[in-house]
């Protein structure tokens, strides 16, 4: 044996030992901005972690859904750290499949999350999943538009008020469409918008015997005035469109109006991306005067499943990931408009991050008006703004929401859709025991 | 000629590759079938257990069971005859001896080369879209309201894009028939004065039969299971519009978890598939034989 082999050997021995000392952490997360922000940013972790490597399994929303599902559900044991919703949450949490974030660290400040935001992501007052960033929705409008209908979009808009305003800022020759709404068919599409507007029309899913109520009259209202307003002053083409496609559309002119997510609020101000960036402003979501908006609540957060073996190593990259000293990263090297919003009481107090993002103050308050515990007009038995949180909403969601796009399309009349939606739902309610 | 030796050696070592071929088919099919008989799903595991034939009951009477299979069956027989009729015409197309034949050809058969999903996303968002479409500037430039073709024609837009896809495997096929047909034949007719129609009728087409069969029964079984494009474009919507037998399967697998149910839909679709090949083999599978 010479020298070089000689040290070739002994240095791939330190390696091998280093790596099998280090714990490798699987993460599965989804595709969007803050996400694939984070994965460039692990350097800060991995480098005050040296016995942790981080593998990332990023995939988009609909497919992640999929696979950490399948894998929570069957035992998989695939990853040790999960990216869910506020949907997933109290679901999990309540069939053991989650663990408590009780070791998250002792500089931790869990008080200073949104209560909101941690009410939605909590069971019994425990925290399953702490949240990355968190959103609610609003009304993002054109300023210019507006004006030029002769309109001053109030704070806090009532629905009439925005079909009028939408129908007046409607011209097809200019292809300027009154508003976007989202249409495509998914639980997490056209029904978390049309779930979050029809509470303010005082509509619910259930009663609290969990008997199905498409066929009150307040979802017949919902849902005409939603189809009627979309064929006047909506899109070509508007059944196809979820958040992305919207964002586009509003992003290059073609859109008066646009009620979605909180987060798409840094996309339209931003002069790299959107045509219309210095023309934009915020409102809340509307209502009808009965007590509730049409805005949801929602968190896109960090999970360890039950079933990991390295359950240490991955609360203190889910501590990392959504702490305070996170969002100081970000800021210093891209930006206070770049932080992941909705989260932390505290960012909605820091002077440079409101100078950073005008729709802050809005933002907040959107969050904080939203109630995934009391989320309607009359009472559920249900927790979620924009969804039931029973495993069995996922498909229902999904199957409501395809009857609804139809009903947009002008493949199915409104009566037919909800006359529909009441049969499969009763009929999923009573398969799944709710309904004896 | 084979002895009884040589014969029972040939079984004896064909034996092994027959049996993992039967395990290998049989296994998953048996699982299938045990699970269409069990109420199983993994987000609400409290009410697992035999349940008789409730779920082939369940899936039977989903809403969007029927506008399913005739789905199914319109996108398996409007493909077959766009690409079987497209086909035989690119087919004699291509045969005639034009300049840059070779590059032509490449271009017919490239749709063939591209993954189902990215094509259905470039027919979704540049060639189908209402607002930035191909076909929507076309409408615009002739001064005619863009057409919205997922929500107004879902299923045909969903025909569209797969017979895009497979019109070049059918042109292949037949082109290949076509180029081994006897030339001498074909002048003998010329000259006794048939017409080309006439030609084509009694000479071209019975010579290409046995390739149009093949073309038949090899799409028939891969469109039973077309899934990607309509996942992609339309989502099986709006309402039921475009929803097929394997995508009803996929809704009650991956978004609703009745794992039961969809298991029932999986078998009620190896049935029909074996309908449909049935029916397939009695009408042109003959061809095959001569």
């Amino acid at each position: 044996m010479n020298l070089k082999t000689f040290l070739l050997g002994t240095c791939s021995a330190v390696v091998i030992a280093g790596f099998a000392q280090a714990e490798t952490l699987t993460i599965a997360t989804v595709n969007n901005g803050d996400m694939v922000r984070m994965q460039t940013l692990t350097d800060d972790f991995t480098k005050a972690n040296p016995d942790i490597q981080l593998e990332w399994v990023t995939l988009e929303e609909n497919v992640l859904r999929e696979r950490v599902t399948t894998d929570i559900a069957t035992k998989g044991g695939q990853y040790d750290v999960m990216t869910i919703g506020t949907y997933e949450v109290p679901i999990w949490a309540k069939q053991s499949w989650l663990l408590p974030l009780d070791n998250l660290g002792a500089d931790y400040d869990a008080a200073d999350i949104i209560p909101a935001i941690a009410g939605g992501l909590s069971v019994d007052g425990k925290l399953y999943a702490a949240p990355f960033y968190g959103e609610s929705s609003f009304i993002m409008y054109r300023k210019d538009l507006m004006e030029k209908a002769g309109l001053t979009m109030p704070d806090a808009p009532t629905w009439e008020f925005v079909a009028d305003a939408a129908r007046k800022m409607t011209d097809r020759a200019a292809e300027i469409n009154g508003v976007c709404l989202r249409g495509k068919a998914g639980w997490g599409e056209n029904m978390a918008f049309l779930t979050a507007m029809s509470n303010s029309f005082g509509a619910r899913w259930f009663d609290e015997s969990w008997k199905p109520q498409f066929d009150q009259p307040e979802w017949k209202n919902t849902l005409q005035f939603y189809v009627d307003l979309m064929k006047d002053a909506g899109p070509v083409g508007a059944s196809s469109n979820g958040f992305n496609e919207n964002l586009a559309l509003f992003q290059q002119g073609k859109c008066g109006m646009w009620i979605d997510a909180t987060v798409a609020a840094s996309f339209v101000s931003n002069p790299k991306d959107s045509t219309v960036a210095d023309k934009v402003g915020y409102a809340l979501a509307p209502d009808t005067g009965l007590g509730k908006r049409g805005n949801w609540l929602w968190a896109w957060s960090l999970a360890v499943p039950a079933g990991t073996q390295k359950a240490e190593a991955a609360q203190k990259f889910v501590s990392w990931a959504t702490s305070k000293a996170y969002l100081d990263l970000v800021a210093s090297k891209e930006g206070w408009a770049n932080v992941p919003p909705g989260t932390r009481s505290s960012l909605y107090a820091n002077a440079e991050y409101q100078k950073a993002a005008p729709f802050a103050k809005m933002t907040l308050d959107s969050i904080n008006s939203a109630d995934p515990t009391k989320p309607t007009v009359k009472p559920v038995p249900y927790v979620g703004v924009q969804f039931v949180a029973i495993p069995e909403f996922q498909g229902l969601g999904t199957t409501v929401g395809q009857l609804f796009s139809a009903a947009l399309a002008g493949q199915m009349t409104v009566d037919d859709a909800l006359k529909q939606a009441q049969d499969v739902t009763t009929s999923t309610m009573t398969e799944g025991g709710y309904i004896q | 000629m084979a002895t009884r030796q040589t014969q029972t050696l040939a079984r004896l070592m064909l034996a092994p590759s027959v049996l993992a071929l039967f395990i290998w088919m049989i296994v998953p099919l048996a699982i299938t079938l045990w699970f269409s008989f069990q109420q199983y799903n993994p987000l609400n595991p409290i009410r697992d257990g035999f349940v008789g034939f409730s779920n082939y009951a369940l899936f039977y009477s989903n809403p969007a069971f029927f506008q399913a299979i005739l789905n199914t069956l319109l996108i398996v027989g409007s493909v077959l005859l766009i690409t079987v009729v497209g086909g035989v015409l690119l087919a004699l197309l291509l045969d005639q001896p034009i300049f840059g034949q070779g590059f032509v050809r490449i271009l017919v058969i490239s749709p063939f080369f591209v993954m189902p999903p990215v094509a259905a996303l470039v027919w979704k968002n540049m060639i189908m879209h209402p607002s930035y479409g191909v076909f929507a500037d076309m409408a615009r430039f002739l001064g005619v309201q863009p057409v919205d073709w997922f929500a107004q024609y879902p299923l045909f837009s969903v025909i569209i894009i797969v017979a895009w896809q497979w019109l070049p495997f059918a042109t292949l096929i037949l082109l290949t028939s076509l180029q081994s047909l006897d030339g001498e034949q074909m002048e003998a007719a010329e000259m006794d004065g048939a017409s080309f129609l006439s030609r084509f009728w009694y000479l071209t087409l019975p010579h290409m039969s046995r390739a149009i069969t093949v073309v038949i029964l090899i799409q028939t079984i891969f469109l039973l299971s077309v899934y990607a494009e309509i996942l992609v474009t339309t989502n099986g919507g709006p309402g039921y519009a475009s929803t097929n037998l394997p995508f009803l399967v996929y809704q009650k697998a991956s978004l609703e978890f009745k794992i039961g149910q969809a298991s029932a839909g999986g078998i009620i679709a190896v049935i029909l598939a074996n309908i449909v090949a049935f029916f397939a083999m009695r009408a042109v599978g003959r061809n095959l034989d001569r």
